[in-house]
């Protein structure tokens, strides 16, 4: 049985699974719910100023027929009296003195941020966060995003935080910013012992098309929100890995949160660094209880791969992440279909004749709709494999030996590369293209 | 009118007794799993007599942990893959699941289990551990789906155990008594070896216990003895001409279909009576061996049938005609059975009568029984103190399964006088945590 504690910047906790700062940590009811359903920690619902929140205030990007594919909230920080919080992870803590209680922090003065951090270090928390990523509201007010936003301003909340702080200190970053290392440098350098990201991207996830109004609308206005779920990861997963992979930053400990909601998306997180991992909107959609398939896909990709604890694996796809530059230009792969599989949609051969490199061809003889693939044409581009709706039907296979290895620097160091515009060097120059009049014959 | 050509061979067979519920592709099962809702305090779950946590195990599938989602599977019930293919789903899981509200077709939990875990099967994964050794010993006698279950739930808690069969194999009625169509022989046997494999269990065949003096050896050589020794022969109807060469028990029919396939020969015209789910077994896989005229008698309405509105409807369908209100009063011809007499029936004062004078015949040259089975009461009087009800059901205790004599415990078909699989998938399991909460009480 693989060990998932975790030692976290010196927060221990029973596994990586920590509830992200948000609604579902918004009480000590919720919380003790959420460790007895298998969480290892929780981030508490932001604690600071005092707010008032509106009424409606999530919309949603429903794909198809999944719902809360991506997920955007107007809501502030808690608007629950401080005294009851406090109360509550003291009464916590005492159940679940081995669970990581972490309290998120959002205050504006240095002497509210001294006398915040005291407050909760005596209610018994194991780490404070730093929120400095709210999109909306706050932001308006001087602090979340406003903070991430400008480095400066953020390394000095974060040296001024440093000055009393005795329990470890994680800075939670915004993504709202074009470059992510500003802000994670700004927090390395004031000394923050860890750093979470992301927070909530601003957003606009729809308009209504009879009041005009963005969502969620309130009384016939809106404004724009946080987005976050499934469809924020990726942008998630490559800012992990900028900061992980920064010289200055790679030793703080990074807590990955973004559109986290299965065992999957966890590991891919840990693998491009990430020591913990925090969830908020797949416990708003399914409850605590999603986190069960978590643990137990976590288990069986550690049994199955032979890792004991996840400091075996934290960071082992950073090596693979590199920039374009060092890439096998000679590498080679080729779409093969299964005509055992195919099912005839055809799509694959309109994804690449519309949208690729018309290398395939449907002969249609006798109604045959089974494509074919014209290998000579095939850059390797991926798309139809990606459009197919049957499991592997389409897979890319390998066509170079493996021997060679030429990367767009060795060309550059050698001087090989292309230079003019119709330079015979150039990748696309032989690849073939059907001639202009060609596309006429599908006129009807 | 025949809808089935008579199979002549293995294939033939194969194609008449086509899989009802075969195997998904990764296509089916990745779209059917990711339609599933993951519901709170699921109704499927509730619905599920072992209680599996079906949407655990179907995101397990859509997020490509199928050893895990297996485990999930056999977690709650060591029956998984059979109940997969041969529960009657309708009426459980996938009768309960929240997509039946809107009209939208309900998530096919069954493939998708039985999905799960014939990867896990087929890819021999270790899903279990056995416990560290207990010294305790139990005795198994039969090893239906509950002595199987009681078996492996004692196993993982470090009991040895030896497993008595009367029977050549293992598996009780998922091997001889499943309609062919629910599950292949191949499939069953596939399942108990992967079990007998992973767990260690032994199986002591071909061994029938019957006489006292085994029950004595076996009370001095084991901490505890579980029966699942189901339910018995087909019961005798006392009916003129019931001991005709061609006048056969349902369960025994069945039996030999599952073992002779497309060898044995039914001939054109069978009369099946009953009304319950093996009547309709009998009747469809008699129409699947190719039998002209099946007529299905049963003696009451067809409201009150006890069989499965979808059981009979996949008997209508196979060509069986049905004749309701309808009592056999006698097995006519000489030595064989050449056809029965049947009587109308009507309600007096809520008591069935046969009408007078109602008399009419119907052709039949094989005449299938599937009116109930008997009981096995023979060992159940050999076994001191132990009690049965009136209907000859053991009497447990419906937590731990301890008959009233404490060192015998029971479950299955003998318990509850024949449901389905998955009732004594969850009844040994019940039991082997009875056993061991027991024989803790001595400590
Ligand atoms: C025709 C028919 C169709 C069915 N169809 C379905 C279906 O589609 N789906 C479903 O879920 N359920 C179905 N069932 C019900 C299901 O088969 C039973 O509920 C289930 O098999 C009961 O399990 P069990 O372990 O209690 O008994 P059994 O499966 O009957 O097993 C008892 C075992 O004990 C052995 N045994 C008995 N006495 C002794 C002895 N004295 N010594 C040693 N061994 C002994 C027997 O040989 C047998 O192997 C069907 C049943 C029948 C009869
Ligand atoms: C309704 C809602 C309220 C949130 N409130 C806070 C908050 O008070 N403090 C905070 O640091 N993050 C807050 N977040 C952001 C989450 O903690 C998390 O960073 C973000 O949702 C991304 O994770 P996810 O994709 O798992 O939802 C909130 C998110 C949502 C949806
Ligand atoms: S989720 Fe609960 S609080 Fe929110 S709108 Fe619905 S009922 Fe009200
Ligand atoms: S997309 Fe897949 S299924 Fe559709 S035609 Fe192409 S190969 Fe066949
Ligand atoms: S009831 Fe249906 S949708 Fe809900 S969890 Fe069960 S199978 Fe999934």
């Amino acid at each position: 049985m693989p060990d998932l504690n975790i030692n976290f910047a010196g927060i221990k906790a029973p596994n990586p699974f920590w509830l992200a700062s948000a609604p579902p940590t918004n009480s000590g009811y919720q919380i003790m719910k959420a460790f007895d359903a298998g969480w290892g920690g929780a981030v508490w619902k932001t604690l600071g100023v005092p707010v008032i929140n509106v009424s409606s205030r999530y919309g949603s990007i429903n794909y198809r027929d999944t719902r809360m594919a991506g997920f955007n909230n107007i809501e502030l920080i808690t608007d629950r009296p401080l005294a009851d919080n406090l109360k509550e992870i003291e009464e916590v803590k005492k159940y679940f003195p081995d669970h990581a209680v972490i309290a998120s922090l959002m205050v504006e003065t240095k002497a509210e941020w001294h006398q915040i951090i005291k407050d909760v270090e005596n209610a018994g928390v194991d780490g404070i966060e730093l929120n400095f990523g709210c999109p909306h509201g706050m932001c308006e007010r001087g602090m979340g995003s406003a903070v991430g936003q400008e480095p400066a301003v953020l390394q000095t909340i974060v040296e001024w935080v440093m000055e009393v702080a005795k329990v470890p200190v994680i800075t939670k970053l915004t993504p709202n910013i074009s470059h992510i290392v500003d802000p994670g440098l700004a927090a390395t350098r004031g000394g923050s012992n860890a750093i979470s990201l992301v927070n909530t991207f601003k957003s606009i996830v729809g308009i209504d098309l009879d009041s005009f109004a963005p969502y969620p609308i309130v009384d016939g206005k809106g404004t724009n929100g946080g987005y976050c779920g499934p469809a924020i990861k990726p942008i998630a997963l490559d800012m992990v890995k900028e900061l992980a992979q920064h010289p200055e930053i790679q030793h703080v400990p990074i807590s990955g949160i973004g559109g986290i909601e299965t065992w999957r998306d966890a590991v891919e997180f840990i693998l491009l660094g990430a020591g913990s991992v925090q969830v908020c909107t797949a416990a708003m959609h399914y409850g605590f209880g999603i986190v069960r398939e978590m643990k137990a896909g976590l288990e069986q990709f550690m049994t199955d791969k032979g890792f004991e604890t996840i400091y075996d694996f934290k960071g082992k796809a950073l090596p693979n992440v590199t920039e374009w530059k060092n890439l096998n230009l000679m590498h080679k792969v080729v779409a093969k279909i299964d005509p055992a599989k195919c099912v005839g949609c055809d799509l694959c051969y309109i994804a690449c004749d519309d949208g690729a490199h018309q290398a395939i061809r449907i002969s249609k003889l006798n109604g045959n709709r089974i494509p074919e693939i014209i290998d000579e044409n095939c850059v390797g581009c991926n798309l139809c494999a990606l459009v197919c709706p049957v499991e592997e039907c389409i897979t890319m296979e390998k066509r170079d030996d493996g021997t060679k290895f030429k990367s767009w620097e060795e060309l550059t160091i050698e001087n090989n590369v292309p230079t003019s515009f119709d330079d015979e060097l150039a990748g696309g120059k032989h690849h073939f293209v059907p001639t202009v009049q060609d596309a006429l014959k599908f006129r009807k | 009118m025949a809808e089935f050509i008579r199979p002549k061979t293995e294939e033939e067979f194969e194609i008449n007794f086509q899989q009802k519920k075969p195997l998904m592709n990764p296509t089916e099962a990745y779209f059917e799993s990711s339609r599933c809702l993951f519901c709170y305090d699921a109704p499927c779950i509730q619905a599920c007599p072992t209680g599996i946590d079906i949407p655990l195990f179907i995101k397990q599938i859509t997020t490509k942990n199928l050893t895990g989602s297996a485990k999930t599977i056999y977690d709650s019930n060591w029956l998984g893959n059979a109940c997969g293919a041969i529960c009657p789903t309708g009426i459980l899981c996938e009768g309960a699941c929240v997509y039946n509200h809107q009209d939208v077709p309900p998530i096919q939990i069954g493939r998708l289990q039985n999905f799960a875990t014939s990867y896990a099967i087929h890819e021999n994964k270790n899903l279990f551990k056995i416990g560290p050794s207990n010294g305790r010993k139990v005795a198994i006698i039969g090893s239906g789906p509950a002595g199987i279950a009681c078996a492996c739930e004692l196993r993982i808690m470090g009991y040895e155990v030896d497993i008595y069969e009367a029977k050549e194999k293992p598996s009780g009625l998922t091997l001889y008594g499943i309609a062919a169509y629910k599950i292949t022989n191949e499939e069953v046997e596939r399942e108990m070896d992967y079990l007998k494999n992973k767990l260690g269990l032994n199986f002591i065949c071909n061994h029938p216990i019957l006489e006292k003096f085994q029950l004595d050896e076996l009370e001095t050589s084991y901490d505890a003895i579980f029966l699942g020794i189901g339910i018995g022969p087909t019961a005798i109807l006392n009916l003129p001409g019931e001991d005709k060469n061609n006048v056969i028990g349902a369960v025994e029919f069945i039996e030999e279909l599952r073992k002779k396939h497309h060898e044995i020969k039914v001939p054109n015209h069978v009369v099946v009576i009953g009304g319950g789910n093996t009547a309709m077994d009998a009747a469809s896989q008699s129409a699947r061996l190719g039998a002209e005229n099946i007529t299905l008698a049963y003696r009451r309405s067809k409201s009150e049938m006890g069989a499965y509105g979808f059981e009979y409807k996949l008997a209508i369908s196979s060509g069986v005609t049905s004749i309701f209100e309808a009592q056999p009063i006698s097995i006519d011809g000489k030595d064989q059975a050449e056809s029965v007499t049947f009587k109308r029936t009507k309600y007096n004062n809520g008591k069935l009568e046969t009408i007078e004078g109602s008399e009419f015949v119907v052709m039949a040259d094989l005449v299938i029984k599937a009116t109930g089975q008997a009981k096995n009461s023979s060992i159940l009087n050999l076994v001191e103190g132990m009690h049965t009800d009136n209907k000859n059901r053991i009497i447990v205790n419906e937590v731990s399964f301890q008959t009233t004599n404490p060192m015998y415990f029971a479950g299955g078909d003998a318990v509850n006088g024949g449901a389905e699989v998955v009732n004594a998938a969850y009844h040994g399991k019940m039991a082997a945590k009875g056993i061991e909460v027991w024989l803790n009480s001595f400590k």
